[in-house]
């Protein structure tokens, strides 16, 4: 039993450093801030909270157990709130977003 | 009503939290319960349908699934995007009118929209909400009206 659980924590946890990695390869290849909030928009949900799964396999039917399913909650009710007020601060400050309109679909990475 | 369920859910995660079941601490947190519960009542005034919004409990239990779903979705979209050596985006903004009626139910379609990746919500009046799409796929996706149709349901269950 303790051998399923261990193969379902380190599953759990490597496709969630998977995402942390593609979450954080995404931040440096798109080209400007709202299509960065994008890519940062996949660490939240999946990278974290796969991780966050994978730790309760360890854990087991513990109290950790329920905290962590606590942390989930949480993140997932505050992550969409703070990406919200700094795209709509960047919005409010006058950043212009690079739209697509303009120019070539896939040539947007090479405009800085 | 709202405050016994408050209550019970402020003693749960007491509870759940500590792991310590000495007379002391379960005091304690009796106290602590207690005095939060007359603090967002009496001095904040915030435990009120918005502020403690019990009548979504229920459907919360069919709308969360299938968010997970629609974030899951996507997410494995953004994924391939960003591993896609052509880095194949087409950013645009779109205005996606609500139909909920409540300010709660513009937060949680609103905040749906956050959560879901390749599409997050820039500005939210009485107009609608301003949705940065890094697709043109996601910002056909919202057009369709589905998220905004069950996030009203959602909020509609009273």
């Amino acid at each position: 039993m303790t051998v399923i659980f261990d193969i379902a924590s380190w599953l759990f946890i490597a496709a969630g450093a998977f995402f942390t990695i593609v979450g954080a390869l995404g931040i440096l290849r798109m080209p400007d801030m709202y299509t960065r909030c994008h890519a940062a928009g996949i660490l939240d949900p999946f990278g974290v909270s796969l991780i966050l799964v994978g730790l309760m396999f360890q854990a087991g039917l513990t109290l950790v157990t329920v905290k962590l399913g606590f942390l989930i909650v949480l993140l997932m009710f505050t992550s969409p709130v703070s990406t919200h007020a700094l795209g709509r601060a960047a919005l409010h400050h006058g950043l212009k977003p690079l739209l697509a309109d303009d120019k070539q679909t896939g040539d947007v990475s090479s405009k800085r | 009503m709202r405050h016994v369920s408050l209550i019970v859910a402020l003693a749960a995660f007491w509870l759940l939290l500590s792991g310590f079941y000495k007379p002391f601490l379960l005091a304690a947190g009796l106290g602590s319960v207690l005095a939060i519960v007359w603090f967002t009542d009496r001095r904040m005034k915030v435990l009120d349908l918005e502020g403690h919004p019990t009548h979504l409990s229920i459907r919360a239990l069919t709308y969360w699934p299938w968010l997970i779903w629609e974030v899951v979705k996507s997410g494995w979209d953004v994924t391939k995007i960003i591993l896609n050596p052509r880095l194949p985006i087409s950013p645009r903004l779109v205005r996606v009118p609500t139909s909920q009626k409540t300010d709660v139910g513009r937060v949680i379609y609103a905040n749906s929209i956050t959560l879901t990746p390749g599409t997050t919500s820039l500005e939210l009046d009485e107009q609608g909400i301003l949705v940065h799409a890094l697709t043109v796929a996601g910002a056909e996706g919202l057009a369709t009206g589905d998220m905004d149709r069950r996030a009203a349901a959602f909020e509609a269950a009273l």
